[in-house]
């Protein structure tokens, strides 16, 4: 197999950011060196070895005091452009079955050990290959991979099954942080309840339930960063101590997001000391139906569901009082996969005609014999955007003569609920930590763990492997379009809502941080620094 | 006394062996998984395979009794397990949490004991008058102010007009006196305010109940000065039931200012406690509800000991 476009396209912006990885930093202001950087965390880590765990509270804190092979450029809005972390530069072969890695030389553990080759494939065999007993939550996104070598101790190379184009992105992930092989080798678990890392800050302390302190590490790599000397990463749960902690200028940051009311409040009291980035956020609730339960086993009661939502209405009067905002289709808009506005359009329920579209929905509902149809929504029990999102739903399908009742289900028996499969309709959620199609649709496949609402399509698989070997940019596009107009059109799976809408008001002292649609990216903080 | 005293202190066992057995197997029966909320995250989705290994991991894949036996064996070496969240010792998850707890429920006790004695007393002194009036007026408002309300007006009254915030994260006392008064003294007052109504009720009734006793007449007859009359005599006597209601509201504080510790940011055992019960952390909660019982038990026992001391006609068989 010849070097495709896709591949080379990659390589050419992977060298370039190889090469710019250094120095990230290009805005005109030089960033000033000191300080300590406070920001509030809404969760905590429940261990300290992210390779098992999938929550952003062990991201926030942790990831100032990690490497990782790739990292996602901290200066991409779109979140989607892999450059090196431990990785100097890179090959990959032609046949797009062989990626070999050069490491970078001089790279030290906390405790002053150099790093090599050995670290990062012993990282690596854990995540893919973890032993007996061992569990890496994120190993499936591997799979492609075959075996990770270390042919020498600046070198790093894995072999793959099959050409897989979400390779890199996915070798960027934030989570696969490089361990020590020796401590792995001694106690696979070291790492649950120890830091050992290669990155900024140097781990200071952890008091549970109240903060984590990281400081600058002298022997970083990269000569001149961090800027900060230090930084500390405050837990607090309740939103209303968030806002009041960034309000009192007693955290500067939240990195997760605010609602669109804090975000107001914040800048109705702080004005100029406050700075807002927001980005589309990788984050989605859809519409699950169960499709061994009648009548949603009838796909034009599943298509009068989606006709009946008036998106563009929905994103205006939505967007003001929670955390969504853009229309989309099944890529994060603005993000190199994302649905042309033309080609959404097409898409059922997602056309500017509303009567239209509801009177077509009527019509199918009358067509399967499901005219004043009535079901139990189950909801959960989460405030933001769960239930402002349901309350729209129910009012959107009430007008096409359907009637609901919103059951919310508590947190924690949410998932099991969903995964038992009891109910007719439900909300299903999923958010990526890198904004790539593999990650995002796997999901939707037929033997998928989360293919709550039980459809079996084989078009769908068919295509899902179709895209994720595509080495072609444009040949995945197709895939991916086809993809979209199957699940979302055709067959209506699912019923996509509104997109997520990031949202982070800062005190305006931070700079160098760029908001990116997830927000399990860009917390590395070497970049990030405080103007006084 | 001392028989009884001993009586007293064994029952607390059984006491504790129900609360144990009745907490085991009711969190069990509400609905949830810790494992699976966990590992399922914001991907929402975890493999059946990641879950069942977790599983094994905090021996949830075991039957019900066992899991009974194994936890009901460490408690009574006083060894709770580990959190099924955090995977560290529930006793490492409790330590800091209840340090902090206690002193805002000594602070707060502190507060209301300084507010309620001498307000009760002298709205008892002066029954119908308006020093009276004005303290059942500050008292029913206190009953009526929930403790987070008072908390969210306090910090933003700070925000607003002297733009500054207590510190959001628990400092020691012997670490850093003032930094730890600083962050504690608002939810003391918030709580304290709340408490010192109740008591200050209650010392009040207690105290015009003890007023109208035949021995305060006979005091008075005899020509002892008020003063006496009312420290050695009456505030004594009224003191009793005042006693109770202090020591349950402090039982109460150590577990139970959920919002209040949330407004403040408090890192407490009854913030712990909701984070437990929401990750449905089986071993955390279990080990929550037998400290929170353990500490209202000890304080009945407590109350049982200040009531002999304070009343000799109390004599226990």
């Amino acid at each position: 197999m010849s070097v495709s476009k896709v591949v080379r396209i990659t390589i050419g912006l992977l060298m370039a950011g190889a090469l710019a990885a250094p120095g990230f930093v290009t805005a005109q202001v030089k960033p000033r060196n000191g300080g300590e950087l406070i920001f509030v965390v809404p969760s905590e880590p429940p261990s300290y070895d992210a390779h098992q765990e999938e929550t952003f509270g062990i991201i926030h804190p942790m990831a100032p005091l990690y490497s990782t092979l790739l990292r996602v450029d901290p200066l991409d809005k779109t979140g989607t452009r892999p450059v090196g972390d431990l990785a100097e530069s890179w090959t990959v072969s032609k046949d797009g079955m062989t990626y070999t890695f050069k490491i970078r030389h001089g790279v030290k553990f906390h405790d002053g050990s150099v790093l090599t080759s050995k670290d990062i494939k012993a990282s690596y065999d854990k995540i893919v290959f973890p032993p007996a007993g061992m569990k890496s939550l994120r190993k499936e996104a591997y799979e492609a991979i075959e075996v990770v070598e270390a042919p020498d101790p600046s070198t790093v190379r894995f072999r793959l099954k099959r050409p897989e184009s979400s390779l890199l992105l996915n070798l960027a992930s934030p989570w696969n942080w490089i361990y020590k092989a020796d401590l792995l080798a001694k106690d696979i678990h070291w790492y649950e309840k120890n830091v050992m890392g290669t990155g900024a800050f140097v781990f200071v302390e952890h008091v549970k339930g109240s903060h984590m302190v990281g400081k600058k590490n002298p022997e970083y790599w990269d000569k001149g960063k961090p800027y900060l000397d230090s930084y500390r990463a405050i837990f607090i749960s309740a939103s209303s101590a968030q806002v009041a902690a960034i309000r009192g200028e007693r955290a500067h940051i939240q990195f997760r997001g605010f609602s669109p009311p804090e975000r107001d409040q914040l800048v109705q009291a702080l004005g100029p000391k406050i700075t807002v980035q927001e980005s589309p956020w990788d984050c989605l609730n859809f519409v699950s139906m169960h499709h061994e339960k009648k009548p949603f086993n009838d796909k034009r009661v599943r298509r009068a569901l989606s006709l009946a939502l008036d998106r563009y209405e929905g994103s205006k009067s939505l967007s003001k009082i929670t955390l969504v905002r853009d229309v989309g289709g099944i890529q994060v808009p603005g993000t190199p996969y994302a649905t042309p506005p033309g080609e959404l359009e097409k898409l059922a329920g997602y056309g500017h005609d509303i009567a239209a579209n509801r009177a077509e929905a009527r019509r199918l509902l009358k067509e399967a014999g499901a005219e004043g149809l009535s079901f139990t929504f189950k909801n959960r029990g989460i405030p933001h955007p769960y239930e402002p999102i349901g309350i729209w739903l129910i009012d959107q399908w009430r007008q096409i003569g359907v009637t609901v009742k919103m059951e919310m289900i508590e947190a924690s028996a949410y998932h099991p609920m969903l995964k038992r499969g009891d109910f007719e309709v439900a909300m299903d959620f999923q958010c990526g930590f890198i904004v790539e199609p593999d990650l995002d649709l796997a999901r939707f496949v037929t033997k998928s763990d989360a293919n709550y609402g039980r459809h079996k399509d084989m078009v769908i698989d068919e295509l899902y492997q179709k895209q994720a070997r595509a080495t072609d940019l444009e040949e995945r596009k197709k895939y991916l379009r086809a993809f979209e107009k199957r699940l979302l059109d055709e067959e209506v799976h699912v019923i996509y809502t509104l997109q997520w809408h990031r949202i982070i008001p800062h005190n305006a002292k931070v700079k160098g941080w760029t908001i990116t649609p997830s927000h399990y990216l860009n917390n590395q903080l070497d970049v990030v620094w405080l103007s006084e | 006394m001392w028989k009884y005293l001993l009586k007293r202190l064994v029952l607390m066992f059984p006491t504790l062996l129900g609360v144990a057995i009745f907490t085991f197997f009711l969190i069990r029966v509400i609905p949830g998984d810790v494992v699976e909320l966990r590992l399922a995250g914001d991907r929402g989705s975890v493999s059946p395979e990641a879950l069942q290994m977790e599983r094994a991991r905090f021996g949830l894949d075991q039957p019900i009794w066992r899991q009974f036996v194994t936890w009901i064996g460490g408690a009574a070496r006083l060894d709770f397990g580990t959190s099924m969240w955090t995977g560290s010792p529930i006793w490492e998850e409790i330590r800091l949490r209840f340090a902090l707890s206690f002193q805002v429920a000594i602070m707060a006790t502190i507060v209301a004991v300084l507010l309620a004695i001498p307000l009760g007393v002298m709205a008892a002194l002066k029954q119908d008058t308006w020093v009276d009036y004005a303290v059942r007026v500050f008292s029913i408002a206190g009953l009526a102010t929930p403790s987070f309300w008072l908390g969210i007006v306090l910090i933003l009254a700070l925000l607003i007009i002297f733009k500054w915030l207590p510190p959001m994260v628990y400092t020691p006392f012997w670490v850093n006196p003032w930094q730890n008064l600083a962050q504690l003294i608002w939810p003391a007052l918030a709580v304290g305010y709340r408490y010192s109504a109740v008591a200050t009720r209650m010392t009040r009734s207690a105290m015009l109940e003890v007023l109208r006793e035949d021995y305060i007449r006979t005091a008075r007859a005899k020509g002892l000065v008020q003063k006496l009359i009312l420290t050695r005599h009456a505030l004594k006597n009224a003191m009793l039931p005042v006693l109770t209601v202090v020591a349950i509201e402090f039982a109460f504080l150590i577990g139970g200012l959920v919002v209040t510790e949330q407004v403040f940011n408090l890192n407490g055992i009854g913030l712990l406690f909701v984070q437990a019960v929401a990750h449905r952390d089986y071993t955390l909660i279990q080990a929550l509800v037998l400290l929170v019982a353990g500490i209202f038990i000890f304080m009945n026992f407590l109350m049982d000991i200040m009531y002999a001391w304070l009343d000799p006609r109390i004599r226990y068989r």
